[in-house]
């Protein structure tokens, strides 16, 4: 892995990293449409920016806990996964299944705020100009030459427009995903 | 006190509660800012959302049930008391500890409403509210979510409008003001929810309501809500000038809402699993009510759906193995929900009451009869003529009608999110009214049926100050004094008795009636107490006036009054013979006062006295 080429993982670091600087710093994300626009430091300044350093980071965990806590408790989501499917025929896990969408359908919509990445349908035709996201897009098959590229859309993919998730009070447990229950 | 900045709508609702505001400032004539207020609360332990509605359900934990954490709020000391979304969810399993419909039981004549009381089914060690209590937390819970996102606007110094259902008699109406005040809503109004909905109506149409309603126009409200059903008549008269709303008639107290229906679906769909060998458990039947409203609101949502599978999670986390699954299907949501709650009748058609037994256990008095259509035919036969008298309706009745002709109906309420009720509904109004040859009523559009009563308050709030059309029509109802009859006693008789009118129909608010000539005699130092009597269609009775009988659908018995002299400078035993005055609130509700034949001094007489006897 090289600075110049990094890694799918890395990118993909810097993308999550990138997105949370761009929501709260606004030089930040003005410096980054600029780069977007396909504006790099242009030929009047010799002087090379140097790019920074990809590098790692922890995610803290609360707020994954917490949506997988939401998901468990409107669509029993962690019950079902955690059960053995293979024991069961395909009418008794579609009628489980029936509980896991609805629950976890809600949860998507009342939570986040998500959209398709690319509008067009799929199987649709569509041209990639240069200095697009690659982040949002994913270049696939015969992937050669200059953009800009033409290609079929196979999946629109998703993306987050907002994040509502619930606040929680200091000190809560966000590892209890659901509680025992105990009938006195 | 600083000016009020918003006008405030509140919707305590029996289920749900909303609460919407106008910016006064920011609004001029029909361009009215105005929005929804997002309410704060527990939808988990330890987690707060912001919701449009908060659920009027309050929780009285066990002191090991939650840590002081998981009742943690965005203000304040978080209380030993859980109020809305997780109220509902944690009283979803421990039943014994959940306080529900406290409206039905604040406006429930039977029980003494300052009494801790509720949970009704609580074992001892529970400590129990009142239903005003538990009104006063709904209500003080809003005002915090409030004054949390108004740092500078605290809701104290604003004008509430505070909703009640049209049908609350003077007693649950005082209540509700008392709740209100304990809660810290100094500026307060009440209004009527039919009439909220049709300021809503009003609101959402942009000042174009005008070209959509005309002199003339009877407008239908019928308000079906969570726990009650609430009708209202609402005339379009002409006041110089200018297009005019007076409400003219108000229906009864109907204990029948959106949960009935809920409840009905899952019990024949409890049947049906028993009849295959399946027995569920409370839990189970909870789970699969509303399992069945989801699954009702896609059948009656897509004309196409034949059936809809609901599911009944198991309890347990093996939930492909112990997940029961059953349907849902269109003719049971027909015969039980359309045909059982909105069945086509006639317009003499009655609704069907049973005595009661005896000895009921303490509960509320739901309606008997779960057909809405046969409570509409009643409200519109009994207020056949509530607009003979009124200016410009005189010729529109035909005179062998048997039931006041709306020509226009505004719906209200969640259950109307089903289309084919609603249509329902109409479709049997305009069958009575075809019937005697009567045009059909106009769906009057634009209704928001979770949140237009909060709207509408709010707006209420904005034209009282002059800025919009207003409804008038005052109090709904004539108020009567039980009186002895000179007549000599019969052995074995209880003596007859007369009604005095002390307050006429559509006293407005802020204003007294007159002095009835009439004395009626107090003992000094002793609680006396009077029957009191109120009537929905004697129109023209003036303060004084004696009647010495009566239809029996015409005035209805309320609960008894009771007025208590102090001693003061009197004998204890002395009988003072006094006159009773009644007057209407700013406020808008009943205030009915002892005065003395002689001296300045006068004393409040008291509805809901059942807490002192």
């Amino acid at each position: 892995m090289s600075d110049s080429h990094p890694s799918f993982f890395t990118r993909l670091i810097l993308a999550l990293r990138a997105f949370g600087r761009i929501l709260g710093d606004a030089a930040f994300a003005a410096e980054v449409s600029r780069l977007e626009r396909g504006e790099r430091a242009g030929p009047a300044t010799p002087t090379v920016v140097e790019p920074p350093r990809p590098s790692l980071r922890e995610t803290p965990p609360d707020s994954a806990l917490q949506l997988l806590a939401l998901l468990q408790r409107e669509g029993r989501f962690v019950d079902f996964l955690e059960e053995n499917v293979s024991a069961y025929s395909d009418a008794e896990i579609g009628g489980a299944a029936r509980v896991v969408h609805e629950g976890c359908q809600k949860v998507l919509r009342e939570y986040l705020s998500i959209e398709p990445a690319r509008t067009e349908v799929e199987g649709a035709r569509l041209t990639l100009a240069a200095g697009f996201d690659a982040a949002a897009v994913r270049l696939t098959g015969n992937v050669v030459g200059q953009p800009p590229f033409t290609g079929t859309l196979t999946h629109r993919g998703w993306r987050v427009i907002e994040i509502r998730l619930p606040r929680l009070a200091e000190g809560h447990d966000v590892r209890v995903l659901a509680p025992a229950e105990v009938e006195l | 006190m600083s000016e009020a900045r918003y006008a405030v709508g509140i919707d305590l609702g029996t289920t749900h509660c909303v609460m919407a505001a106008v910016d006064l400032a920011a609004s001029d004539r029909d361009d009215v800012a105005e929005g929804i207020e997002a309410i704060p609360q527990l939808t988990a332990p330890g987690s707060v959302e912001d919701r449009t509605m908060l659920p009027s359900f309050l929780y009285l934990p066990h002191p090991d049930e939650l840590k002081p954490a998981d009742r943690v709020l965005p203000w304040g000391e978080p209380p030993p008391f859980v109020v809305g979304e997780l109220a509902r969810a944690l009283g979803g399993r421990t039943p014994i500890r959940l306080v529900a419909s406290a409206k039905s039981w604040l406006c429930h004549p039977g029980v003494d409403r300052r009494a801790a009381i509720l949970p009704v089914e609580a074992p001892e060690e529970v400590a129990r509210v009142s239903p005003l209590q538990a009104t006063v937390r709904y209500l003080t819970h809003l005002r915090a979510a409030w004054d949390h996102q108004h740092p500078d606007a605290p809701l104290t110094d604003q004008e509430v409008v505070l909703t009640v259902p049209a049908s609350f008699d003077p007693a649950a109406r005082e209540l509700t003001a008392e709740a209100a005040a304990t809660a810290g809503l100094t500026h307060l109004v009440l209004l009527e929810e039919p009439q909220a909905a049709l300021y809503h109506w009003i609101l959402a149409s942009r000042g174009e309501w005008r070209k959509q309603v005309q002199v003339g126009d009877i407008i239908l409200v019928i308000d079906l809500g969570g726990g009650t059903a609430d009708f209202s008549l609402i005339a379009v008269t002409e006041r110089d000038g200018s297009l005019d709303l007076v409400r003219v008639a108000v229906g009864d107290h109907i204990l029948l809402g959106g949960d009935n229906m809920d409840l009905a679906l899952a019990h024949a769909v409890r049947a049906k699993l028993a009849a295959q060998g399946t027995n569920l458990d409370p839990w189970q039947v909870q789970a699969l009510t509303h399992g069945c409203r989801a699954a009702k609101e896609t059948l009656l949502g897509d004309a196409r759906a034949e059936a809809v599978p609901v599911v009944v999670p198991s309890r347990g986390s093996k939930l492909i193995g112990g997940t029961l699954r059953t349907e849902l299907t269109r003719a049971e949501v027909t015969q039980n929900l359309v045909e059982g709650f909105f069945p086509v009748v006639e317009a003499a058609a009655r609704p069907a009451s049973r005595a009661r037994a005896a000895l009921t256990k303490i509960g509320l008095p739901y309606a008997q009869d779960a057909a809405m259509p046969r409570h509409l035919a009643a409200f519109l036969a009994r207020q056949v003529n509530a607009t003979r008298d009124l200016a410009g309706f005189e010729d529109r009745l035909p005179e062998e009608a048997t039931f006041l002709h709306p020509t226009a109906v505004l719906f209200n309420g969640g259950v109307f999110k089903a289309q084919p009720l609603l249509a329902r509904t109409l479709e049997v109004l305009n069958g009575w009214l075809d019937a005697e040859g009567a045009p059909p009523a106009r769906l009057l559009e634009g209704a928001d049926l979770d949140l237009a009563v909060a709207r509408g308050a709010a707006y209420y709030g904005y034209v009282r100050r002059g800025r919009g059309v207003r409804i008038r029509g005052g109090t709904a109802k004539s108020f009567y004094v039980g009186v002895e009859s000179a007549m000599p006693a019969v052995p074995g008789m209880e003596p007859p008795i007369e009604a005095l009118c002390i307050a006429p129909f559509g006293m407005e608010e802020g204003t007294q009636a007159e002095l009835p000539p009439q004395e009626v005699g107090l003992v000094v130092g002793e609680p006396v107490r009077f029957r009191f009597f109120g009537s929905s269609v004697r129109r023209t009775d003036h303060v004084g006036e004696v009647l010495e009988q009566w239809a029996p659908d015409e005035i209805e018995e309320l609960e008894e009054i009771e007025a208590t002299l102090p001693a003061q400078d009197r004998q204890p035993g002395e009988v003072v013979p006094v006159r009773l005055r009644a007057a209407v609130t700013e406020v808008g509700t009943l205030r009915l006062e002892a005065v003395p034949r002689a001296g300045a001094e006068s004393w409040k007489v008291e509805f809901d006295v059942r807490g002192e006897g």
